[in-house]
């Protein structure tokens, strides 16, 4: 007789619970994989073909139908083109059915009439091909009557260009224009610079407006509120706001200045090296220091009072208190915030975007995508650029979970 | 250098250089009026009032008879605050009994307790440490007030006032409703009642398909037990760290191939993506802190896992829906990039789409900020009435930038 063993493997209730926890994310995990997977993959794809922003427009004939001369004369007009200018399209061919009252004559090279439908094939038409077909027609109809019957029914037309998404042309050119442009390493200055500087400042203020707001005192919720705001209210809406107030012509900020005796003329913020840099990380500190004021803050307020009454006791000074005690308390908070912050910096596009539009020296990685692939067209080169920003993002989340999640528990 | 009647009048010095910058620019931006502080004078007078102080302590007299010359002081012209020309004689009056009031009162409380010999480490560290509070409070209320009092004023001018002095807010209330003639006009000729309705529901659209879609999922994640789910865990961090400009290039491909671009639906599709990860991760967290006993106690009498979900897991976790919904809803309202890419058309555009096309150089400055304004006010107007939540939500949804 065997003794009494708790069952070993899966029994039926795991299973059951692991396939409804399946099905339960089912949805989410289709439409993450459809949305971020699929598109992620499309990048590296398109990151190695020449393509532009012209060539999403996909390459097609273009049939058009009309009805010309007058009652008796009746003939019907077909204008086939090419709708690019350079691109061959192939198979091309076209088909319209006719009624019984109104017969074309005279069929002319490449089309046949086999009643009631009229065929044309024109094989393989090259870019801006032109072409019209003159049919008259054997009608008792008059004009408007043999118009309205004819328009009835549209050509039918087939014919497919070479696709550039989808073909098998690759290149490198795309990464090759990126990294020898001397652009590229002001890019990487600016992109370093504002991440870095960005971060911890953002870091550091959060860590004083945690200090001003860590005691009770009427009107503190009051503050806090009121500290979110950059932070909650729509990028545009502060961002632009930034623009105005430091508008060199009709800006407070500049006349502010030039009435305290600061500067003598007015100062361009957001338009000329390396100020504009400058100014871009500022207004980063300023709209994400909440997020680590609330964190810090949090934390703080979680901290066991006794310690610090011991201190007290101790005799310690204020300055000590902090340095010795508060702050290895937020160190963990610290670095995780820190590498968060770090990682959605890099990743941060509206913001430089609304501000300065990626001149004057503030052109990051993410500013680089939309630049290359909207404002040069080049969408292929956008692709590369993101591409490098995956690759250095992919780096940045080794480090993430081999620290973060520990703390996090996960 | 730690005794009362060195350390004294050094803060104090510091201090007034602090209060009279702040009363300068509070000035100019209320009246438009030239008030600018005067450095020299300003460390001169502070270090005066501060010896005074240091030697009469805790004297309400002495307070007092500082803050009259004080005041007599400025408006005779050699106080700490300069004026120009133009200034009104109301502003002096107004800058030179605010100076002084909040002088003598917040010196006295920073000054308290101060014995006139040697400090001890305390005494010396508490009055800076209150000295320094005081400028934190001072500087990071102008750093957020000031870009909000600009953007509200600004909707209010008209250019040729602003052109004229950039620093006069003040406003003319005889004007009566042309002042919100900015406002006015954006409703009227810019189409703003549809794109604040187009953002509302669009917003809405995606809190409820965020939802729909990360409540079974954190419900998984946080309480079943299968093969691959800290994979699973890690991998939803993952996907936050992927940038939306990014994905926002193949999307747009993928959208304008499809026809999906410049439409809604379009848009309502995409925005839920990125915000289900952030959903997920945020309500995964707060499932896991419920008591596992109560859904227990359902499964033994007998509720399968959904009506459990149902019936005991989504009541409880109210406060946390709440908080998710709010961030969500955040998130939609705000969002700009995809917005921006994926919708050329004026008819069809958002609120932030919509504010973006009043940034040219032919529409006037005062609707682009009215434009701001109108899509900072409901989002402020959840976030003040519902702070408790929003901070919660913000705070669990730590990786969000």
């Amino acid at each position: 007789m065997t003794s009494a063993m708790p069952p070993s493997g899966r029994g039926a209730l795991a299973k059951r619970e692991a396939r409804l926890a399946w099905n339960l994310l089912f949805p989410t995990i289709a439409i993450v994989s459809l949305v971020i997977i699929l598109p992620l993959l499309a990048i590296f794809w398109i990151s190695v073909k020449p393509v532009g922003l012209a060539d999403l427009r996909p390459v097609a004939p273009i049939v058009k139908e009309s009805l010309r001369g007058s009652d008796g004369e009746l003939r019907i007009e077909y204008r086939v083109r090419n709708s690019s200018q350079s691109k061959a399209v192939g198979g091309v061919s076209f088909s319209d059915t006719f009624p019984d009252t109104v017969v074309p004559r005279d069929i002319p090279a490449p089309c046949t009439f086999t009643a009631p439908a009229l065929t044309c094939d024109f094989g393989t038409i090259e870019g801006g091909y032109n072409e019209r077909l003159r049919i008259p027609l054997a009608t008792d109809l008059d004009k408007d009557t043999a118009e309205d019957t004819l328009e009835g029914t549209a050509p039918r037309v087939t014919g497919s260009g070479d696709n550039i998404l989808t073909n098998t042309t690759f290149t490198l050119d795309n990464f090759r224009r990126i990294f020898d442009s001397k652009e590229f390493g002001a890019v990487l200055w600016a992109t370093v610079f504002y991440t870095v500087v960005g971060t911890i400042g953002a870091l550091v203020v959060g860590l004083f407006a945690a200090l001003l707001l860590n005691k009770s005192f009427r009107g503190k919720g009051l503050l806090r509120g009121l500290y979110l705001f950059p932070y909650v209210s729509p990028i545009i809406a502060v961002a632009f706001t930034w623009v105005t107030l430091f508008d060199p012509f009709s800006g407070s900020l500049n006349a502010l200045l030039i009435q305290m005796g600061v500067t003598q003329g007015p100062i361009n913020f957001f338009g000329q090296r390396p100020q504009a840099l400058i100014m871009v990380t500022v207004f980063e500190i300023w709209r994400y220091f909440p997020l680590s004021f609330l964190f810090i803050l949090a934390r703080m307020q979680s901290i066991d009072t006794d310690m610090y009454e011991a201190a007290d006791m101790d005799g310690a000074s204020p300055f000590q208190k902090f340095w010795y005690l508060s702050l290895p308390m937020l160190l963990g908070i610290l670095s995780v915030l820190f590498l968060l912050r770090f990682i959605w910096t890099f990743n941060k596009f509206d913001d430089i975007f609304l501000l300065t539009g990626g001149n004057a020296g503030t052109r990051t990685l993410t500013v680089n995508v939309y630049e290359q692939a909207f404002a040069i067209s080049n969408i292929g080169a956008g692709a590369a650029v993101a591409v490098v920003i995956f690759a250095v993002l992919l780096c940045f989340s080794f480090l993430f979970l081999k620290y973060i999640s520990q703390e996090e528990g996960l | 250098m730690k005794r009362g009647t060195i350390t004294g009048p050094v803060i104090s010095a510091l201090w007034m250089v602090v209060l009279s910058i702040t009363v300068a620019v509070t000035m100019s931006f209320a009246t438009g009026d030239p008030v600018r502080p005067h450095m020299l004078l300003s460390l001169a007078w502070g270090a005066a009032i501060g010896l005074v102080l240091a030697h009469r302590r805790q004297d309400i007299a002495g307070e007092t008879i500082g803050a009259l010359a004080l005041t007599a002081a400025i408006l005779l012209g050699f106080g700490p605050l300069a004026f120009g020309q133009a200034a009104t004689i109301w502003t002096k009056i107004i800058a030179a009994l605010a100076l002084s009031g909040i002088f003598a009162w917040s010196t006295h409380v920073i000054l308290k307790d101060m014995p006139k010999g040697p400090l001890t480490r305390h005494e010396f560290e508490g009055a800076v440490i209150r000295f320094l509070t005081g400028t934190g409070y001072i500087i990071f209320t102008a750093a957020v007030l000031i870009p909000f009092y600009v953007m509200v004023m600004t909707s209010l001018k008209s250019q040729q006032a602003l052109l004229q002095n950039p620093l006069d807010f003040s406003i003319d209330l005889s004007r009566g409703i042309d002042l919100f003639r900015s406002y006015i006009e954006l409703f009227r000729d810019f189409n703003f009642g549809t794109y604040l309705w187009t953002s509302f529901y669009v917003s809405v659209f995606t809190v409820a398909i965020t939802l729909l879609f990360s409540v079974p999922g954190a419900y998984a994640v946080a309480r079943l037990r299968f093969k691959g789910r800290a994979a699973f865990s890690r991998s939803i961090l993952l996907i936050y760290m992927v940038p939306m400009i990014v994905l926002a290039l193949p999307i747009y491909i993928a959208f304008s191939m499809t026809g999906l671009r410049n439409t809604i639906p379009g848009l309502i599709m995409i925005y839920p993506v990125t915000t289900i990860p952030v959903a997920l991760y945020m309500l995964q967290g707060y499932f896991r802190g419920l008591p596992v006993e109560v859904e227990e106690a359902g499964l033994m009498d007998g509720l399968t896992r959904l009506q459990v979900i149902r019936k005991i897991t989504l009541p409880l976790s109210l406060p946390a829906m709440v908080s998710v919904s709010l961030y969500v809803f955040m998130i939609a309202w705000n969002e700009f990039l995809l917005a921006f890419m994926l919708l050329d058309d004026p008819s069809k555009f958002t609120l932030t789409r919509g504010v973006t096309m009043l940034n040219s150089s032919e529409i006037p400055r005062q609707h682009l900020m009215a434009g701001a304004v109108i899509a900072t006010i409901p989002i402020m107007v959840l976030f003040l009435g519902l702070e408790r939540f929003m901070t919660k939500g913000l705070t669990a949804g730590s990786v969000k930038g």
